[in-house]
């Protein structure tokens, strides 16, 4: 059948239909886990899978807040190969390039079902060749946490690296010889999971702040070391300098600007990157311009926001996962940069998550498509470069969603008649913005009535399209071949679009 | 006699043509999957308005639009020619 985004999906599955349909459902919750009487400390990751009977065709779950410099999924699957478990449906939040032990266990069988929101690197590369035996399913940040407090997927046992914990089995990630700041992706983890084990390097007497609950934590595992901390956090992101990056930037904040965007109380998100930093800059040199104090600024947070709150130019951050080094001490001192868990920021089922109090958030894109649809997921060949995080679910909450890229990246044109995998659905992006030229949604009329008088170089997205294939010359079709090797689940459990196995010879 | 032009800078391409028995065009390009016709097309064209033959070349592509390729391709010729 075809679905809401106009895209192929098999009779079977739970069409995506529209991304405010989540409106008409209610919100489904299992019991939130009983944990046993008390927390027991173990230093054998071989006695937890013993205690705990862990077996094949199990499902086990992580957070990624250690990225690149997680040891504690890599310390499991060592242990899943030695005893030499089949079947096992992992849940990691993200999957990072350094997790590369995963690759022989996927192409060996022990693990044959994974759900993530993210994934890049050799995991994704030999999923993209088709060697999961059995699917992908790729979540937003939000949704994931709806999958998890709805039992559509049953944990058997979350492991959760957890930079500190006391002796009562209260975790925090804001100190500890590998602290990460906030831990928002663990939270329907530890509620919800059959059994949780916290894994942690440093014990204390006593936690006065913790953001894991004792509560629901049965085992906790102390090894050495959780994780590497140069692959933790990265070094503070500098601001790009390329000339079209900052040109999209300053664009963009200008933009901002003319729609009165910009105001007392307004809140934002951006992504990370150089070219966003860069909008963020532009934003803050408006602020102080115009004497503006925003309410809040909410994501993945950087020191570039952190900076911000310092000088008073926002009141609040809400962090999910600090970014950054700044972020992470930030997170340790600042009363005001709260930590949000993943169902606070974007869960659709949540009475309010942070996600729609977002006047804009500014985004990124691999694709977009004459129906503003965003993939972020595959490349333009339909290998698997990264997934929604919070992309879906900020877009859909936003008031004003903006993409910016390039118009061309190395000779290939961002605007496709049709993405290659829909990320995020074109409902809810409503400006594109290049380095040749800007264009609206026509859904938004209001936008368009607000822009028509003004001198910002607008365009339909079909004259961008066509002037970037004067440019490049019109790109070959790609004929993926047709084999699913999984599926885009929207945030409310729906199936957005199809994951293909990718031909060899590219 | 040898000539090189270009880089392996994102957006630009690195082309190297020497004399040969017969002409042979070798393409590697990351985007090849969607331009590979393209870049031969304008490789060729570039050689045949020179009267180039019997040469091998070999573009190495990093994302070039076909005025850099055949800007590259063109110096590449030029310094062939100055190599004896």
């Amino acid at each position: 059948m075809i679905n809401g985004a106009k895209r192929y999906i098999p009779d079977d599955m739970c069409a995506f239909i529209s991304s405010k349909n989540h409106l008409n459902k209610e919100r489904k919750l299992i019991e939130r886990k009983q944990k046993q009487l008390n927390t027991v400390f173990l230093d054998s990751l071989s006695d937890v899978f013993d205690i705990l009977n862990i077996d094949s065709n199990m499902v086990l779950s992580f957070h990624h807040h250690l990225r690149n410099g997680d040891k504690v999924i890599q310390l499991v699957a060592e242990e899943i190969r030695k005893r030499e478990l089949k079947n096992l449906h992992l849940a990691p939040s993200s999957i990072f390039p350094s997790y590369t032990n995963l690759v022989n266990l996927i192409k060996n069988g022990n693990i044959t079902n994974i759900h993530t929101n993210y994934l890049n690197g050799e995991v994704a590369k030999v999923i993209s060749q088709g060697y999961l035996k059995g699917k992908l399913i790729m979540n937003t940040h939000g949704g994931r946490a709806r999958l998890i407090e709805s039992g559509d997927l049953g944990i058997d046992v979350a492991f959760i690296a957890c930079p500190v914990v006391d002796k009562y089995g209260n975790g925090s990630g804001a100190v500890g010889k590998s602290a990460c700041g906030t831990l928002g992706y663990a939270i329907s983890d530890l509620e919800y999971a059959k059994k949780v084990v916290l894994i942690t390097d440093t014990v204390v007497d006593k936690l006065d702040n913790y953001q894991l609950d004792g509560q629901f934590v049965d085992y906790v595992l102390t090894v050495d070391s959780i994780g590497d901390s140069s692959g933790i956090v990265s070094g503070t992101t500098q601001i790009t300098n390329d000339p079209i990056g900052l040109k999209i930037a300053k664009d963009c904040a200008n933009l901002l600007d003319f729609l009165g965007l910009i105001k007392n109380g307004f809140s934002m998100q951006t992504g990370a990157g150089k070219t966003s930093l860069a909008v963020v800059k532009y934003v803050e040199e408006i602020m102080k311009k115009n004497n503006v104090v925003g309410e809040f600024a909410s994501g993945g947070i950087t020191k570039a926001y952190v900076d911000l709150l310092e000088q008073g130019l926002f009141k609040k951050l809400y962090d999910v996962q600090c970014f950054d080094l700044d972020a992470v001490q930030s997170f340790q001192k600042n009363k005001n940069h709260l930590a949000m868990s993943a169902s606070e920021y974007g869960n659709p089922f949540e009475d309010n998550p942070i996600c729609n109090k977002l006047d804009f958030v500014i985004l990124g894109a691999t694709e977009i498509d004459l129906d503003f649809n965003v993939n972020v997921t595959t490349d333009s060949l339909g290998n698997l470069i990264g997934g929604s995080g919070g992309h879906a679910d900020i877009a859909y909450g936003a008031d004003v969603t903006i993409i910016i890229s390039p118009l061309i990246k190395s000779r290939i044109p961002i605007i496709k008649e049709e993405v290659m995998t829909v990320t995020t659905p074109g409902s809810d992006v409503d400006i594109l913005i290049t380095e040749r030229g800007i264009s609206i949604n026509p859904k938004r009329l209001d936008l368009r009535q607000k822009l028509k008088d003004s001198s910002f170089p607008i365009f339909d997205i079909k004259e961008l399209f066509d002037l970037s294939h004067k440019i490049t010359g019109v790109p070959k079709k790609i004929i993926n071949n047709k084999e699913i090797i999984g599926f885009v689940e929207y945030r409310d459990g729906t199936y957005l679009d199809c994951i293909y196995k990718v031909n060899h010879g590219f | 006699m040898k000539g090189i032009a270009g880089s392996k800078e994102s957006n630009d391409c690195l082309i190297t043509i020497e004399s040969a028995n017969s002409t042979t065009i070798e393409i590697n390009s990351i985007v090849g999957a969607f331009f590979y016709d393209q870049i031969m097309e304008t490789v060729k064209e570039t050689l045949a308005e020179n009267n180039i033959t019997n040469v091998k070349v070999i573009v190495d592509d990093k994302g070039a639009l076909d005025y850099t390729i055949k800007s590259r391709l063109l110096t590449a010729i030029e310094r062939m020619k100055e190599d004896v």
